[in-house]
Parts: C-alpha cells; sequence; structure tokens
C-alpha cells in the first residue's frame, strides 16, 4: 500500500537531471530557470502559456483533421496519377507484409499526435475555465509518456527527402493536405511550446 | 536548508517522475523507494530511475546489434519494367547527393547513419563513465545525454521516406516500390535508441562525483 509522502515546502527543489538541491521562488513570465550546476532546465514559464497552448491546441485539432482527409502528394506518371493520403502509406506497409513498420508510423503519425491533441484539450479547456479536469494526474502522465513520439516535424522532413527521389520517375504535385501538414507542425510545436507543466500541476495540488 | 550542493537523495528525498514535486520519502520505504507516492500527483517514487544502467545497457547493446542489418540490408527495392533495384541506407544517401540534392543527401547522411551511430556511441560511453565513477567534465557529460535524448527522433526520417515512396509508387502499374527488411531493422534501432536515452538517469553522472570530492 502506497503511503502518501509528508510536505516538502513548494519553494525546495532538485535539479530532474542532477539531482542539486535548490531554492526556487516565482519565475516571471516568458523567463525560464536553470541549474547553476549542469544548466538543466528547472523551470520554464511562457508567456500567457494557458492561453496560447488552447488556442494552437484547437487549431491542431482542425489542421489534422484537414491533414488526414485530403492527399498529400499526388504522383503523375505516364498520364497515369496516383493520390496519396497518410493512411494509404500506413495500409501500403501493411499490405506488403512490413507490418512493423506500418505501426510504427501509424503511432508516430496518427496515434500519438492525437493523444497529444486530445489530452492538452482535455487538461487545458476545464483549466482555462477556472476548474480541474477529473483524472488530471493520469491524463498527464498518458501526455508525457506519448510526447517524444509524436512526430509530425520529422515526418516534414520526410517528405522534403521523398519528393527528389520521386521527380527522376514522375512530376510529383502537392496536395492540400501538405499545406495542413506544414502548419500543423508549426501549431503543435507552438503549443508545445506554451505549454507549462508546473502551472496545472499546482493547480492540481491546490484544488486538493 | 541543507548545505550548499547538497542534494535531494542527500536529504531523503525523491523528485516526482511524473510530476516534478519534490517528495520526501519516509524511512521505510528507504530501501525500496517504491513503497511511497508522490504528496502531489500519488506516482511511485523513486530517488533514480529504476534499474537504470541495466536498462540502458540492455537496449543500446540491442540497437548495436540491430544498427548492422539495418545498414547493410536494403530499405526499399524499386520493380520498374521487370528491373529491380535495391537501395540501402547509404547508397540512398549516395543517390541524392549524384542528383544534384546535396542539402537532402546530407540530410539524409546525418539522420540515418551519424546520429543513430552517435546515440549508441555516446550512450555507451555515458555508461561506462558512470560505471568508472569518473569525475570527469560531468556537467559537459550531462550536455551529451541531453543532446543524445533531443536528436533520437530525428533518425525517423529515413522510415517516414520509405513509407511515402511506397504509398505513391506501388498503386502504379510501372514501378512498385517495396520496403525491405533493412527498414525494419532501421526503425528498431531508433525505437531502442529512444527508449535506451529515457532509461539512462543523468543523475548518476553526479552522484559518483560527489562521493569523489567529498
Amino acid at each position: 500500500m502506497a503511503t502518501l509522502s509528508p510536505q516538502v515546502p513548494a519553494t525546495l527543489l532538485a535539479c530532474p537531471d542532477c539531482d542539486l538541491l535548490q531554492r526556487l521562488g516565482d519565475v516571471p513570465e516568458g523567463a525560464s530557470a536553470r541549474c547553476p550546476r549542469c544548466n538543466g532546465v528547472l523551470r520554464r514559464r511562457p508567456r500567457n502559456g494557458l492561453e496560447r497552448a488552447l488556442a494552437l491546441t484547437y487549431a491542431a485539432a482542425i489542421l489534422f483533421v484537414v491533414a488526414n482527409s485530403f492527399p498529400f502528394l499526388s504522383f503523375v506518371m505516364k498520364g497515369e496519377e496516383t493520390q496519396t493520403t497518410l493512411a494509404t502509406g500506413i495500409i501500403d506497409m501493411y499490405n506488403q507484409g512490413k507490418w512493423e513498420i506500418s505501426l510504427l508510423v501509424a503511432f508516430t503519425i496518427v496515434i500519438a499526435p492525437v493523444a497529444q491533441i486530445g489530452i492538452l484539450i482535455y487538461l487545458l479547456t476545464p483549466i482555462r475555465l477556472g476548474r480541474v479536469p477529473y483524472g488530471l494526474p493520469v491524463a498527464f502522465r498518458m501526455l508525457r509518456h506519448m510526447l517524444p513520439w509524436s512526430m509530425m516535424e520529422v515526418f516534414m522532413i520526410g517528405i522534403l527527402v521523398a519528393i527528389p527521389k520521386l521527380m527522376g520517375m514522375a512530376s510529383v504535385i502537392p496536395g492540400t493536405a501538405l499545406y495542413a501538414f506544414v502548419l500543423l507542425m508549426l501549431v503543435l510545436s507552438g503549443a508545445n511550446a506554451a505549454f507549462d507543466p508546473e502551472m496545472i500541476w499546482q493547480r492540481h495540488e491546490a484544488a486538493k | 536548508m541543507s548545505a550548499p550542493g547538497a542534494t535531494g537523495i542527500s536529504i531523503g528525498c525523491a523528485t516526482c517522475h511524473e510530476c516534478g514535486r519534490l517528495c520526501r520519502v519516509p524511512l521505510q520505504g528507504f530501501g525500496h523507494g517504491y513503497e511511497s507516492a508522490c504528496s502531489r500527483c500519488g506516482s511511485a517514487l523513486h530517488f533514480r530511475k529504476r534499474y537504470s544502467l541495466q536498462r540502458t545497457w540492455a537496449l543500446v547493446i540491442a540497437a548495436a546489434i540491430c544498427y548492422v542489418p539495418a545498414n547493410l540490408f536494403p530499405v526499399m527495392t524499386v520493380i520498374s519494367l521487370g528491373q529491380a533495384d535495391s537501395e540501402t541506407i547509404l547508397s540512398g544517401a549516395i543517390y541524392l547527393l549524384t542528383s544534384g540534392a546535396w542539402p537532402l543527401a546530407l540530410i539524409v547522411f546525418i539522420a540515418s547513419i551519424c546520429v543513430p551511430m552517435a546515440k549508441i556511441i555516446a550512450l555507451i560511453s555515458l555508461l561506462i563513465s558512470v560505471h568508472r565513477s569518473s569525475s570527469w567534465r560531468p556537467a559537459d557529460r550531462t550536455r551529451l545525454y541531453r543532446t543524445t535524448e533531443a536528436i533520437g527522433r530525428w533518425s525517423m526520417v529515413d522510415i517516414y521516406v520509405d513509407t511515402i515512396l511506397v504509398a505513391l509508387v506501388s498503386l502504379g502499374n510501372l514501378a512498385t516500390i517495396e520496403a525491405g527488411t533493412g527498414a525494419v531493422f532501421f526503425g528498431a534501432v531508433v525505437v531502442l535508441t529512444m527508449f535506451a536515452a529515457e532509461s539512462f538517469d543523468p543523475r548518476l553522472i553526479w552522484d559518483n562525483c560527489g562521493e569523489v570530492r567529498a
């Protein structure tokens, strides 16, 4: 049975990278605090973090739907046109017997970003309205484990590399989804940069 | 408060892995820290990531093994007018270079060949330095760890390129692109090194330094 540990003052913390103990007061908006010993980030507090993260996350949700509904590249070879959406790539890989790759791509490009967007909306919307969402620790834990696997920006580089490889064979025409992908990548990175976990945990602690 | 240079573990406090709150670990849970839970989010507390060195070693060794077939087997085969043309990661980068797209060749070379190898070498050096209780430039070794953790995801580029090419070309009758075994091993390298970087605990670098200085 787990026993809750006795409280340590909230201003006392240990560096996550080197365990050095330090006192940290309020960090002003737009600033970050770093460990004097190893330069690890102790606390980063984005300006208007909550509003910005929330706005960008909703934008990301809309862009995600657009990016997955339209073809992102068309390929014209000897008059024959092939269109691809993201899903066809994942399905074709599966049909070729490379289910491992299919799963990896599906997870990093569809499942993890959807989870990231969904959990951010679930956490931030109630907090913006002054409430604490139900099951906050569980949702937050899922988000923390999903985040490294959400790889939209890496996928963009993949598209950049794939296009010249095909140029030799046929002409490649960028589709609607491609523009949505570029915006999605930017918006999602922005949402991530504006997201302030410590603020959420402080609200959670205050509500207990 | 305790003396300057004191660490969390030295005053019996652990940082929660999930929410980052510093918590006092009750004495009865000292030997096995998982007996106690974070006062803020209720997660199990540990002074250090559990079995950090064992896990990291296992994952790095597995990644190093997969790195060999990842580079030797073709990542894709282009079948055009009955002719099959296999491409490994290196020959893919060379193809881009000879077709004049050298910035992209550089991206592929760095992301698919340099980064995975650099990650494996960096993690092995960090592990060895911790085992040897090295006190050599801990701040720089911590920075090496942070960089290793941050760049890992960029190796996925090759997997995405393969997926896009397969999707675009497999439907046409004139040419087909098939993903090769190399791509599966390459994906395994990326995933294993990402997990390995996640399992390593940079605080172990500093634990040993403290002992040497004291």
